[in-house]
């Protein structure tokens, strides 16, 4: 354990990052040490990826790297070097809002708001992966999203509607009571 | 008012004022400002669990290049705590640590990895205390006294209270049933973790933004800890992400950053991590009870004696509400013709435990209702029918003198037990299969604020323009729960607009007027009253000025749609802006308000405070388990559960709250846990949480989660807005139980105590086979010298609402008496 | 926030390149993969490399190859294999094991390599800086004393991985790397009874491959006890691989114990006992029992031991019928919620379908 006294290492130059953030070309510096959350709410001011943990045991700062979701708070942000990064930032396409995003608001799959970056981001990547994902398959893909607020079954049925919605299919009848 | 018999925006489902910012990603969360200049803060923490601090050397913390201020106990001469009886915490401590994670002191830098290393090399010299773990024991360990207030030794508090005579209603009864429980305590787990950033401006003036539930209650503590005026201090509450109780105490670290902020000039910032998070706790008080319930023949309650030891912790906190909540609520459910409680808190060397979801009133709640499916067997009752033939009648003065107004218990009973299809299951399904059923209920706010006053709980302003806009102010705060989308509802409700329309500032002691704060399950009452009386304001100025433009009478005109018209000649109306801009010609500036204050509880003796609520929500639930008989996992099918809402003002919202209510129901019923790790006292004083992380402390995940069926009973309450009472934590009561009952119908064991782990039934089980009772539980309640108890008698034998004896008035006496002999 | 303790960083493209960095910055470096165990670890100072070496750049390490069996890079991640139908049909218990690890986000980065070397695991470690000074440290780091086990001079901690039983129960070796040359052992010879040191790796190997025999005719099978369906480590696992004859005759096996000791436990004398038999009903049962009687773990995990300790025995005979080709999708379910990822299937009881309650 180094305390202060100790023998703490010189600070690491930091060094030049190239990525891809939310489809535009990103350029920041970092140090190694700093962890994609860190760079993402304090270098780049995208608070909207938020932190539980920071031990990679919550879910709460869930984003996509190509496309996975992935946890930023343990994704060295030199790890992304020349990669795509995908915040919840990024989901609405213009002024245009993702289905999720409005679905998640629509049918109380957000309460306090902790949790949702990071659940619409993975849920984002289920349906691109699984377009008509069963109700086991999105438990399966969201269980690494803790969520205190909602037991999880508005989360479910925004998803649901996401999907009964891409399908063509009508608005469930009082899915949202 | 039969205009609104058809409402437009109440009861229809909608996404929340707030929903789209939050699935943005815009809502802004204490730890999402950043302003410039900032400084970061981090506390050092005490490692042992309890101690005298001999010596604290900060020098070469104070060394290090970008440390620009260190405070400690010192700086903190005043203490505070959110009751007024138990001003017993500072900020950092000064001489004394009582538990591990209490700071001692506070590291403000440039950045948070400077402030954290300094805070590591503070050298602390301690002269370790004997340490106080188990409540029980804490009970005779005055040595080791945390505090130097409170009853004696480490009793912070007891209680005794008796309606009627208990003893001789059970002896007088049928059968008496005599059961101990224990209720292990949790913590809140909020997905956020509580952060804070205070900032001063030239003039000496301090605005904190907290993650708070309780900004006014901040507000007030800030001054006093910090010897300011109130009219220096600003308390803005950010949207919490999340709180369920465990934000609605004052923390040491909104005291430090404020100090901090007002002696660097610079704003300074603190976010706490998760570990951090599980030593503010403040959450479910661990309670061993003991329940002596007298019955009669047909299954009538005849009397109830209650008795609860709550493990505090190691300050007060909401501890004294909270070990009456362990007594005030159980007879508003069914019909206690006498009640007795007793009630004691100690002190214990471990974070301290305060208000949860249900505060207080969960733990008895999980005793009373599996003993009541022991009740049932017994007499070979149906435990819903037992229930039915036993609940509290609407209107009614219970034996400790709670008004009760609407009661829609039966009902939810009805409905769960249809929906469940209970009577097909219950005692009907193959071993390893159950169901169970428990109810509980709750307050739509306390009757009082946590300092007595007569001013209003809740206060809205409204501001309407010529623009058409409308803004509401408030003091509440946004937990999550949905609190700005009802005063949105209400407000565009009354005025015929569309929420949507409705802007609100909530949660900022500068600008919004008081609210007491998101707690209690107050906020929908009471601001919705607030916002009613209000928005009326407000609607009757409109309406005074759009009818003499109509010449029609201002009673006959309907706002509905954005529109105010006479129904009789609807194309005639003019549309809400207008109508904003004829009362602005016909009034100046418009600007309303609206206040709340509970009716005066009907309870006349000291400690009658508690308990008391405009209106109290029901529930009712029936669990539907699978219980392996081999490994002891408990599998939840499905939950089916009702609830007496009142009425629901936004069904999306009012279910999320259910499902959220039931999750975590059985989050602690089944796995949550904030328990602690006592090393071997031959080898070490350590006494550790066990499990300060968001992987160890277990909470359901989206696999663990079962389906939920929720029924809302809408029977309107006349003190509720529209109707409306609590959703927020009523919800999670019958949870626990419900799962204990439908364990006990699955498998014959009887788990007397959370959580309900496959270890517990497995032991039950085998106990079983040996020929054991097959329990799992506590096996006695302490012997503990209650004090003699309060006694009122109940309504119904005569009573007023007031005590025939008062011990506290006799103690005193007799306290004086021997001051005067002493001094002689 | 957490955050991390300073370090050097290093990101070769090749194998040789950071078996040579390694072999050059000697003990004080640490490798990185996903990063899912070591960085939770780094920022609470359990560990406080000076050097990271990360291996995501090296192509090599990625690569899924065919041979005579299978051969896995070490930097595979666990959703790799889970999207891999081969090992889907042909190793279960692999794919069963990777399935189970963790959550679906750290899956996505966590790598085979990582999961074989994770961290052993305790109560009394897995905790802050702050935490372990409170307890005055223990065995495994800093300190004297096993708190698990306070009268023994070692460390207790739990081996918590979910595909090392899985990879040995099919007879998997691995490869390790360094600047001075490269060996192939037996995946269980990577492993120590000791939570301290409970790998036989040498400070400048590099696990780079995982081979895994032609395994036709064998069928196997991971079963995972843990408190959630999802998140938690394993609090005790069973991997089971077996080739029978036509007639139903075992004619090899291998059953392994995971997350009860300091290292995998595999279970010879089971294997001894199935071998020549016919898997009856009291040929299980005596198995299990067997199996069972080397659960001896200790207090040390988000679980009781209790619990623990009884799970072996009937973990195991759910695991050796599978293999007998029993239909236990019901014991799975049961098993904190297994199904949804064992299976194809939805979970029934799961479903919307409310008048479906299974």
């Amino acid at each position: 354990m180094n305390d202060a006294a100790g023998s703490v290492l010189q600070e690491a130059p930091e060094q030049p990052l190239l990525f891809m953030l939310n489809g535009e070309q990103q350029r920041v510096w970092v140090s190694a040490r700093n962890t994609l959350t860190e760079v993402l709410r304090e270098r780049l001011g995208l608070t909207g990826t938020k932190h539980g943990c920071e031990l990679g045991e919550c879910g709460a700062c869930t984003v996509l790297l190509d496309g996975n979701p992935v946890l930023s708070c343990l994704l060295l942000a030199v790890e992304c070097e020349g990669r795509s990064v995908e915040t919840v930032e990024g989901m609405m396409q213009g002024a245009k809002l993702h289905p999720l995003q409005s679905a998640f608001a629509e049918l109380g799959g957000t309460q306090c708001g902790y949790c949702t970056s990071g659940v619409l981001l993975t849920a984002k990547a289920l349906l691109e992966r699984q377009p008509a994902a069963t109700r086991g398959q999105i438990r399966e893909a969201l269980s690494g999203n803790l969520c205190r607020c909602t037991g999880y079954q508005q989360i479910f049925e925004s998803v649901e509607e996401v999907i009964r919605h891409m399908q063509g299919k009508p608005a469930e009848p009082g899915s949202a009571s | 008012m039969s205009k609104r018999d058809k409402f437009r925006v109440v009861g229809k489902p909608r996404a929340r004022i707030d929903g789209l910012s939050k699935t943005t990603g815009q809502t802004r969360f204490a730890d999402d400002i950043t302003l410039p200049r900032m400084l970061h803060c981090k506390l050092l923490r005490s490692h042992v669990p309890h101690a005298e601090i001999l010596d604290l050397d900060v020098s070469r913390a104070e060394a290090m290049a970008g440390v620009h201020l260190i405070l400690t106990g010192e700086d903190f001469p005043v203490t505070y705590g959110i009751l007024p009886v138990s001003q017993d915490e500072r900020a950092l401590c000064k001489n004394k640590v009582r538990f591990v994670g209490d700071p001692v002191a506070a590291v403000i830098a440039v950045d948070e990895d400077t402030a954290e290393r300094a805070a590591r090399s503070i050298d602390v010299r301690y002269r370790p205390l004997t340490t106080v773990s188990d409540p029980v024991k804490a009970l005779s360990q005055d040595a080791a006294r945390l505090h130097d207030y409170g009853e004696e030794g480490n009793i912070h508090r007891r209680l005794a209270y008796s309606f009627g005579d208990v003893d001789e209603s059970l002896a007088d009864s049928a059968h008496v049933f005599e059961d101990v429980f224990f209720y292990q305590g949790n913590t809140h787990l909020a997905l956020e973790q509580h952060a804070a950033v205070a900032a001063a401006d030239p003039e000496g003036r301090v605005t904190l933004w907290s993650s708070t539930q309780c900004p006014h209650y901040v507000h007030r503590a800030l001054s006093k800890a910090l010897e300011l005026p109130t009219t220096q201090i600003r308390v803005i509450a950010c949207p919490n992400g999340g709180g369920f109780g465990g934000k609605t105490d004052v923390f040491n670290h909104e005291i430090v950053v404020t100090k901090a902020a007002l002696r660097c000039g610079r704003p300074v910032k603190i976010c706490l991590t998760r570990e951090e998070v599980f030593y503010c706790h403040r959450g479910r008080h661990p309670v061993l009870m003991k329940i002596r319930t007298g019955v009669s023949a047909d299954g009538k309650l005849t009397g109830m004696h209650l008795q609860t030891l709550l493990d505090g912790g190691a300050y007060g906190s909401y501890g004294v509400a909270s070990t009456f909540y362990t007594g005030a609520l159980q007879p508003v459910t069914y019909h206690l013709p006498r009640y007795r409680f007793d009630a004691c808190r100690v002190f214990t060397n471990k974070p301290p435990c305060g208000p949860k979801r249900g505060h207080g009133t969960p733990q008895p709640r999980f005793g009373q209702e599996i003993q009541l499916d022991k009740i049932a067997e017994k007499l070979n009752k149906d435990p819903a029918e037992l229930r039915l033939d036993i609940v509290e009648q609407p209107d009614t003065l219970t034996a400790n003198y709670l008004k009760i107004g609407t009661i829609g218990l039966a009902e939810c009973i009805k409905r769960v037990v249809a929906r469940s299809k209970w009577q097909d299951k219950h005692r009907k399904l193959p071993f390893g299969r159950g169901v169970g059923i428990a109810c509980g209920a709750y307050l739509s706010g306390a009757g009082h604020a946590i300092y007595w006053n007569k001013m209003p709980h809740s206060g809205v302003q409204l501001k309407l323009d010529r623009s058409g806009s409308v803004t509401v102010f408030c003091g509440s705060t946004d937990i999550g729960q949905g609190s700005n989308d009802v005063l949105a509802v209400i407000v565009a409700e009354v005025l015929g607009i569309c929420p949507d329309n409705v802007r609100t500032v909530t949660g900022d002691t500068a600008l919004t007027p008081v609210d007491l704060g998101s707690y209690s399950s107050r906020v929908t009452l009471m601001t919705g009253n607030a916002a009613i009386q209000a928005a009326e304001r407000a609607r009757d100025l409109l309406a005074k000025a759009v009818a003499e433009q109509l010449e029609v009478p201002g009673e006959t005109l309907l706002f509905a749609d954005g529109c105010v018209f006479d129904p009789a000649d609807p194309d005639s109306g003019v549309s809400f802006e207008q109508a904003v801009v004829a009362a602005e010609s016909r009034f100046g500036t418009l600007g309303t308000v609206g206040s709340y204050a509970p009716p005066r509880p009907e309870a006349r003796f000291k400690g009658g405070g508690v308990g008391p609520s405009p209106a109290y929500s029901y529930s009712a639930a029936v669990v539907d388990v699978e219980v392996d008989p081999e490994t002891g996992m408990i599998i939840v099918n499905r939950v089916y559960i009702a609830h007496d809402i009142g009425r629901a003002l936004n069904p999306v919202s009012v279910e999320g709250q259910v499902v959220g209510g039931v999750y975590m129901g059985l989050g602690e019923a089944l796995m949550e846990e904030q328990v602690f790790r006592r090393m071997p006292p031959k080898l070490s004083d350590a006494l550790v949480h066990r499990c300060p992380s968001m992987l160890d402390y277990k909470s359901l995940s989206s696999l663990d989660m079962p389906e939920v069926i929720v029924e809302l009973v809408e029977n309107p309450d006349p003190n509720g807005p529209f109707g409306a009472k609590e959703v927020g934590q009523g919800p999670l009561l019958p949870i626990m139980p419900a799962v204990a009952n439908a364990v006990y119908d699955a498998v014959g064991v009887r788990i007397d105590e959370v959580p309900i782990t496959p270890e517990k039934i497995l032991k039950g089980l085998d106990q079983k086979a040996r020929g054991g009772e097959g329990r799992v539980g506590p096996a006695d309640f302490p012997d503990i010298q209650w004090p003699e108890p309060y006694f009122v008698p109940p309504p119904w034998e005569g009573g007023d609402g007031q005590s025939t004896n008062d011990p506290e008035q006799k103690r005193a006496a007799t306290m004086h008496k021997m001051d005067r002999t002493t001094a002689s | 926030m957490m955050r991390l303790p300073d370090f050097r960083y290093y990101a070769p493209q090749t194998l040789q390149e950071a078996a040579n960095i390694l072999a050059d910055q000697g003990p004080t470096a640490s490798l990185i993969a996903g990063g899912t165990d070591l960085l939770p670890k780094m920022k609470r100072r359990q560990q406080e490399p000076e050097t990271l070496i990360a291996l995501n750049n090296i192509r090599q390490l990625k690569e899924i190859g065919n041979g005579p069996g299978l051969r896995l890079g070490a930097g595979v991640t666990l959703s790799d294999i889970v999207a891999d139908q081969r090992l889907e049909e042909d190793h279960r218990a692999l794919w069963q094991a990777a399935s189970q690890v963790a959550t679906p986000q750290l899956r996505n980065t966590a790598t085979l390599g990582g999961n074989l070397c994770v961290d052993t695991r305790c109560t009394y470690h897995d905790q802050s800086f702050e935490w372990r000074k409170a307890i005055d440290f223990c065995i495994k780091q800093d300190g004297e004393t096993c708190w698990a086990a306070p009268t023994s001079d070692r460390c207790w901690a739990v081996s918590s991985t979910d595909s090392a039983p899985a990879l040995i129960a099919l007879g998997a070796e691995v490869r390790l790397v360094a600047a001075s040359g490269e060996r192939t052992v037996p995946l269980e010879a990577l492993y120590r009874d000791d939570g301290a040191l409970y790998l036989t790796r040498q400070p400048e190997e590099i696990l780079a491959e995982v081979i895994l025999p032609s395994n036709a005719k064998w069928r196997s099978t991971y079963w995972k006890l843990r408190r959630r369906g999802a998140c938690d480590f394993p609090i005790l696992s069973v991997a089971a691989a077996l080739r029978s004859d036509a007639g139903g005759t075992v004619r090899e096996a291998r059953l392994v114990l995971g997350a009860i000791s300091s290292s995998p436990v595999l279970c010879n004398d089971v294997a001894a006992l199935l071998i020549g038999n016919r898997l009856s009903d009291d040929l299980i049962e005596e198995a299990a029992r067997l199996a069972g009687a080397s659960a001896r773990p200790k207090e040390n995990t988000d679980a009781p031991a209790y619990w623990r300790r009884r799970m072996a025995v009937p973990m195991v005979t759910w695991a050796l019928k599978e293999l007998r080709g029993d239909d236990m999708c019901d014991e799975r379910r049961r098993l904190a919620g297994q199904a949804a990822s064992m299976s194809h299937e939805p979970q029934s009881s799961q479903t919307t379908n409310e008048e479906n309650p299974k």
